[in-house]
């Protein structure tokens, strides 16, 4: 479904990825972990097309590297940012509206199955984007970029800052996206939740990847755990 | 008195929308690119002298449409031609950018049309006194403008709060990025704000250019009173842009009719002290005078002591 090879994207002179290769197959949820700051977040902006990429990014058989951000997201690719980007002005309702690509639009999730799923988040319907709790931020921007309808979704940090319950809850979701099978790249420092819900997982440091393997490699792998990972 | 104060409440109404109209489209570009648009007076007077040429044509009314629409269109390429090839260069080379556009708009108006001021009338089917209070009349042209506006604003709040694309403009105010990654043209948003807010500029040039004056200089003279606005109601904010609008614009009609000076209001409250020199000629100047110079004294308090503006968010 993604294959990338040989990608390099910079933030002015800083070349901050240096040669990444990493793939994700139909229906996979893979984990991207790592330091902070080893490049794992701009991978992610750099297949969004928010960051200019070097190198090869095929999705679905076609090259989009270089291509608008706008065009990445209507090849049906979805991005779970970090920092979130919930639409302070705008209501859930409405910040749910605009993860649809057009109006009209009809796929695998609609408004009424992410109100079930988080009844939270139908209670705060009429709520601004901007008065909710950085829990219920974190549901409300991964249920509007479902509603996009993506095949492949990047997910940035779902569970930074959130409580144990909340964690949980994010991890049942993103076993719940796979069924429906649409392809996940998380990107986590979690370990733990990265072991339990990926199939494969990759490791990046220094701008590229340095592991590759399944959860049972790595929790065998104590020394790949303490070079890479633990701090 | 209350003739006076029934007439300057009007009178400000008038200005206040004319002025929101302008900045309307200015803080709305500003919020979304971060540019800072000083052609954006230019644009206004564009329309007032496409109005002009229109009108001498086919009459006000098509010009009153075709005019805006040329104007919008004109800011639309400005947008996608010049601003987005600059934009890569920073900020600081697209507020370069807009500058070297007002001077390139104003020449090109002084070539064509030339120096003076054009004769652009009311159009006669609104050239005649609405109501008469006490003894002063209204005109309905004034009437029409205020309607005009009126409908503008309540056409822009329904086009913001109710539609997609108002929704989408509301989203890329804070996160353009965000917008993108759901699948939206932003840049295509971009472009459709920066053609409406110019078309907005177009609108307030064709009944402005009427109402006020027709001319070269009519840019340079409105731009920077446009400023004060977004700057007193907070640069992004569109409701700050319109409280601060009719704000200044009663704050100039009104003390345009107010006679009084510094020596006059000591003596209102029992003090008659004895002055000369530049004292005495600063104690005589009449509040009436100090009108054209109050909307930027209030801009430089608000920046001294609240510098987000009315309803801005931003500190800087």
């Amino acid at each position: 479904m993604l294959e990338i090879k040989d990608l390099h994207a910079y933030y002015g002179r800083s070349h901050i990825l240096q040669g990444v290769n990493l793939n994700v197959k139909e229906g996979e949820i893979v984990s991207l972990l790592g330091r902070n700051g080893v490049g794992r977040s701009t991978t992610c902006m750099t297949i969004m097309g928010l960051v200019q990429p070097h190198g090869s990014i095929l999705y679905k058989g076609q090259q989009i590297a270089g291509r608008k951000p706008h065009d990445i997201a209507r090849k049906g690719i979805g991005f779970v940012p970090e920092d979130r980007w919930i639409f302070p002005g705008l209501t859930v309702l409405q910040n749910l509206q605009l993860g649809m690509k057009s109006s009209k639009q009809s796929g695998r999730w609609r408004i009424e199955d992410v109100f079930s799923i988080f009844p939270r988040l139908g209670e705060r319907s009429n709520v601004h984007g901007g008065l909710i709790s950085g829990g219920e931020k974190q549901m409300l921007t991964i249920c509007r970029t479902l509603m996009g309808d993506p095949d492949f979704i990047m997910i940035d940090e779902p569970t930074e800052g959130l409580a144990p319950m909340m964690v949980e809850q994010v991890g049942r979701l993103i076993e719940e996206i796979a069924r429906r099978g649409i392809s996940v790249l998380l990107v986590e420092q979690k370990l733990s939740i990265a072991l339990k819900i990926s199939q494969r997982l990759y490791i990046m440091g220094h701008g590229h990847i340095v592991y590759e393997g399944t959860p049972a490699d790595i929790k065998k792998d104590q020394a790949v755990r303490k070079e890479w990972l633990e701090v | 008195m209350l003739e006076y104060l029934l007439f300057s409440v009007l009178n400000s109404l008038v200005l206040g929308m004319l002025l929101f109209m302008l900045s309307s489209g200015l803080t709305l570009i500003f919020s979304m690119m971060g540019v800072l648009n000083f052609a954006h007076a230019s644009f206004y007077m564009l329309g007032a002298y496409f109005g002009y040429q229109i009108t001498q044509a086919v009459g006000f009314w098509p010009a009153l449409v075709i005019a805006p629409l040329l104007v919008g269109v004109i800011g639309a390429l400005v947008e996608r031609y010049g601003l987005r090839t600059v934009h890569k260069y920073g900020h600081v080379a697209e507020l370069l950018f807009t500058v070297g556009l007002a001077f390139i708009i104003e020449e090109g108006v002084n070539l064509i049309w030339g120096r003076n001021a054009m004769t652009y009338p009311v159009p006669q089917s609104l050239d005649f006194p609405l109501f008469t209070l006490f003894s002063t009349e209204f005109s309905t042209y004034r009437m029409f403008m205020l309607l005009i506006s009126v409908a503008i604003f309540i056409g822009l709040y329904m086009v913001l709060t109710r539609t997609r694309i108002g929704l989408i403009i509301q989203a890329a105010l804070t996160h353009p990025q965000g917008v993108s990654a759901l699948g939206h043209n932003v840049p295509m948003v971009f472009m459709m704000v920066f053609g409406g807010g110019s078309a907005l500029a177009g609108v307030a040039g064709v009944i402005g250019g009427i109402f006020l004056i027709t001319e070269p200089a009519m840019a340079a003279t409105l731009g920077p009173i446009v400023f004060v606005v977004i700057v007193v109601g907070g640069m992004g904010s569109l409701t700050g842009a319109f409280v601060a609008s009719l704000l200044l614009a009663a704050i100039q009609t009104f003390a345009v009719g107010l006679e009084y000076s510094l020596t006059d209001l000591f003596a209102l409250v029992g003090i008659h002290g004895q002055v000369s020199g530049l004292l005495e000629d600063l104690g005589r100047i009449q509040l009436s005078h100090t009108g054209p110079i109050l909307p930027y004294l209030f801009m430089v308090l608000m920046l001294m002591f609240r510098p987000k503006g009315l309803m801005g968010k931003r500190e800087s």
